[in-house]
């Protein structure tokens, strides 16, 4: 039905190959992106010969897919370039946010395997790391083939230690591609593929920013636990109706303008009733017709607050509706009797 | 040699006002530094623990402004403990037993304690401008204190610090003869104020150019505050909620029209998006606008607003603006020159985000962008060529992707090349924050394009020692290096240790530095501070050399190691 109803309009995702993008590919970068600098010998020389820890440039054998039981190490990887020798490998329940040249083996015994079967997750996040190593090797002339080894200092270093292990495994920011590199403590293999990691400090916004920006979600979303900051979803419900829709309350100001939005929503179930109720058979029904429907004659707008009562819309201020509304339901006028003349008074009033 | 009577030479000095400057005139000769110490009424210290308050005083007897900053940087972002340092009392204690005439104190990331505050608000007669950034310590009463007891008050401009709000009455306490005010921003406090109060200081404060209201002032007392003082110049608006139908609401109308000085707007902090219209007026006007408490404001009514605001040239936003919207600013804000993306659901799905895409529009449509903080999902080395090409006047680049170690989506790249291009192509770039996959190539370009850089940040990046050597040995006015997380050892820390002494302070947490390699810093520099953060019980008191580093901070500084530091910071 309408967009505007399914809340925020996403214009974030990654369209990789959207025309804007296009524009820009277009100019050759690909190529002159090597030498954009005209230094690819000066950096062939430089760099790609630089040997790293253990002596080679690239381990191929590290970019190898392999399947195995799920918790059964992949013994050739593990310890080859373990660059952390460090006792602190117990720390490590928390795999390392950089795919580790080692795959990703520098954590703890217990928890990283890489090339095995696992959640759903640790998967994503090994494929990923993989293919980054397969990228490097695709590219022929690129000097900077240095594996991307980021040390292998693990990340996990980051995190925050005082709250003791296992602790801190919310998973990573997944981008829209998909793309993860998260780990999840053995414990949490269960979890959703969607949690993501948290490392101490990152993203980089000040917490007094953060905490705010918590705040006003949480103001927004306490009622209905939605996705996005300023939005409040509620379910709305219609008699007779076969399934539900959600509306977010916070696109709309007034009661006015939440009524006709649900008035447009559900004018598919009412244009039934109205045939069957006689309303001489005009197959096209105009807006005043079906406004009539839904709040003269027909239904009635209740709403259910946060103490699980059934209240009537339109009472209170609409902020303080906002703010107790748990769910709507478009409710047969028969069945809300008691509370009906008046209120369609008021709703005519409305109108 | 000298032939101007000392008077004519501080006259001329008088037109001398950066702080670099200044400096610079002290350093030619006995008598220049003497006629401009006694003439300096501005100091900027970048590091309170460089250099002690009583060394200050003696130096500078005329002081009048002072700025201090207290923290690394990284304390921002957690990563430094809360009771690290940067106490701001024994500053101001010195100060008021001197007899220097302190009239404005800038702080930015130290501890204020009320009772700093309330000595500050009595040792100084003509005490006028209390401006403090991100710092913590305080509560209502200290502002209580300076509201009381500074009778010639002209400014108290809060920005994101940790007040402890006991939702007292410190804005009752600015006295009825107190007219004096010209900003009054309390935008970050998080409690109730006395609204009666509020509107009566605006009334009498008929030099009031700058006002930033908090969360809890609400929409009807905006609309009256407006229509006393309609020569405001920057607004920062509370909550903004209320019915489009409503009487308030048409009187608000009224009262915005008639401010037609407003040309920095912020502020949202709730908003019924649906209400923007009466805003649009003053839109025409705007130079600064900040959305970025507002993640209420979205969509395509974020995009009207900013489809007003013409004369736009610093932008903070966040990130649920989406490519689209930024595509919106490219068209419209032709004299942009500072952006800000933030993120408006950092761990989230990254539903409501920007990509390279975003940032490549508004490079291409608003030429005169100087300064970037862009929060995104995820960039391309060709994005940022684009970007190079197309804004080469970059004072400040700072790009954070989400994922930290992200290489180039459609190559698979790192991002060696996209940063490099800016920094060839920017020449006067002063501060770079990096992220994404990037190798020791990036530093590479890095030491050798960006020869005006003064800060670099750096996470989750190189290969080796060589990138943080390429930096050291390249960047010539480097003075802040900040680094989490990359492969830097004790062989790139000790390659230069002279070169710290040209700097303000190096960062490095997560690296691979070890004890020993710190020791050995601190052992041939003794100019230096070097401090070694630990709040891993693993660590305990274990000497070995051998042992990685957490966090070090090392500083220049002329007064030794400080005395008020915490049992888990090491000084060596």
């Amino acid at each position: 039905m309408s967009p505007p109803l399914l809340g925020v309009e996403e214009e974030g995702q990654s369209r990789v190959s959207s025309p804007s993008v296009e524009c820009i590919s277009q100019n050759g970068l690909g190529i002159r992106e090597w030498n954009y600098l005209g230094l690819s010998d000066f950096c062939s020389v430089d760099s790609s010969c630089v040997p790293d820890d253990n002596g080679n440039n690239l381990n191929l054998k590290a970019t190898e897919l392999r399947l195995g039981l799920p918790g059964s190490q992949s013994p050739e990887r593990e310890t080859e370039h373990c660059f952390l020798n460090s006792g602190k490998l117990d720390e490590k329940t928390l795999f390392p946010l950089l795919p580790s040249k080692d795959g990703i083996c520098s954590s703890s015994q217990k928890s990283v395997v890489t090339g095995n079967k696992r959640g759903f997750s640790e998967v994503k996040g090994t494929i990923y790391t993989e293919k980054k190593w397969m990228g490097h090797g695709a590219v022929p002339d690129s000097q900077s083939l240095q594996p991307v080894s980021h040390g292998k200092y693990s990340v996990a270093q980051a995190y925050v230690k005082k709250d003791g292990p296992a602790n801190v495994v919310q998973e990573q920011p997944c981008t829209s591609n998909g793309t993860k590199v998260n780990r999840t403590d053995i414990s949490n293999n269960s979890s959703a593929p969607t949690a993501k990691a948290q490392v101490v400090g990152w993203p980089p916004i000040r917490s007094f920013r953060t905490k705010t920006l918590t705040t006003s979600s949480k103001n927004n979303d306490e009622v209905d636990g939605n996705p996005g900051p300023g939005t409040l979803f509620v379910k709305v419900s219609m008699d007779g109706a076969p399934y539900l829709r959600k509306v977010d309350l916070r696109m709309y100001s007034t009661y006015q303008e939440l009524s006709s939005a649900l008035e447009k929503m559900f004018s598919c179930f009412t244009l039934g009733q109205c045939g069957a109720h006689g309303t001489p058979g005009k197959e096209i029904l105009s807006e005043s017709k079906l406004k009539d429907l839904l709040h003269g004659l027909e239904y009635v707008l209740t709403y259910e607050d946060k103490d699980g009562d059934w209240m009537l819309v339109g009472d209170v201020p609409w902020e303080m509706f906002i703010e107790t509304c748990r769910r709507l339901k478009i409710m047969k006028s028969a069945d809300a009797i008691g509370l009906a003349p008046k209120a369609m008074d008021k709703s005519k009033k409305d109108c | 040699m000298n032939y101007f009577p000392d008077e004519v030479l501080e006259h001329v000095f008088d037109f001398i006002t950066s702080h670099k400057d200044r400096n610079s005139v002290s350093l030619v000769c006995k008598s220049w530094y003497k006629i401009e110490r006694y003439s300096r009424q501005r100091v900027f210290i970048g590091n309170c623990y460089s250099i002690s308050p009583e060394r200050l005083i003696a130096r500078f007897p005329g002081l009048k402004s002072l700025t201090l900053k207290g923290k690394p940087h990284f304390a921002d972002f957690n990563l430094v403990p809360h009771d690290w340092g940067g106490f701001v009392y024994p500053w101001i204690k010195a100060l008021a037993k001197s007899r220097i005439g302190l009239e404005e104190l800038r702080l930015k990331r130290m501890v204020v304690s009320d009772e700093s505050l309330e000595l500050l608000s009595k040792s100084f007669v003509n005490f006028k401008s209390l401006v403090l950034v991100s710092c913590e310590g305080f509560t209502t009463d200290g502002l209580a204190a300076i509201a009381a007891n500074c009778r010639f008050i002209r400014e108290l401009d809060l920005q994101e610090n940790e007040v402890d709000d006991h939702r007292g009455h410190w804005l009752s306490c600015f006295p009825e003869s107190c007219t004096s005010l010209i900003s009054l921003n309390f935008a970050c406090l998080r409690g109730e104020v006395n609204l009666g109060a509020l509107e009566r200081l605006v009334s009498r404060s008929p030099n009031l150019k700058s006002l930033r209201l908090n969360r809890a002032v609400p929409l009807d007392t905006l609309q009256k505050l407006l229509m006393l003082a309609p020569q405001l110049v920057d607004l920062g608006i509370g909550s903004y909620v209320h019915d489009p139908f409503s009487e308030a609401y048409n009187k608000l109308k009224i009262a915005i029209q008639r401010c037609k000085s407003i040309r920095s707007l912020s502020g949202f902090l709730e908003v019924a998006p649906h209400c923007m219209s009466a805003i649009y007026p003053i839109c025409g006007n705007l130079t600064f606008l900040n959305l970025s408490y507002a993640p209420g404001l979205h969509g395509n009514k974020l995009m009207k607003l900013i489809q007003h605001c013409r004369k736009l040239q610093r932008l903070w936003i966040l990130d649920c603006i989406g490519d689209k919207g930024l595509g919106v600013v490219a068209l419209t804000c032709k004299e942009l020159q500072e952006l800000r993306v933030f993120p408006s659901d950092p761990f989230g799905a990254g539903n409501a985000a920007v990509t390279e895409e975003g940032l490549v529009l508004v490079s291409a449509g608003c030429p005169k962008l100087n300064s970037l903080l862009y929060f995104c999902q995820q960039m391309t080395n060709a994005a940022l060529i684009t970007v190079a090409k197309n804004c080469p006047n970059f004072i400040r680049f700072r790009l954070c992707i989400l994922d930290p170690i992200k290489p180039d989506p459609v190559t698979n790249q790192p991002l060696d090349e996209g940063f490099g291009a800016i920094v060839q192509s920017c020449k006067g770039l002063k501060r770079l924050s990096l992220s994404g996959l990037l190798t020791d190539q990036v530093f590479l370009y890095i030491g050798m394009y960006a020869e005006q850089l003064k800060m670099l940040s750096i996470a989750f990046a190189a290969n080796s020692d060589k990138g943080m050597l390429y930096v050291l040995n390249g960047c010539k006015k480097l003075r802040k290096l900040e680094i989490r997380d990359c492969p830097f050892g004790d062989a790139a820390l000790l390659e230069d240790v002279g070169k710290y002494e040209t700097m303000r302070s190096l960062w490095m947490s997560s690296c691979e530095v070890t004890l020993g390699g710190c020791k050995s810093v601190a052992e041939k520099m003794p100019s230096l501070n070097v401090e070694i953060i630990n709040e891993s019980e693993q660590m305990e008191f274990n000497l070995d050399d051998k042992q990685k580093v957490d966090k070090l901070y090392l500083y220049r500084t002329l007064v030794g190691h400080r005395k008020d530091a915490p049992e888990y910071v090491w000084i060596l």
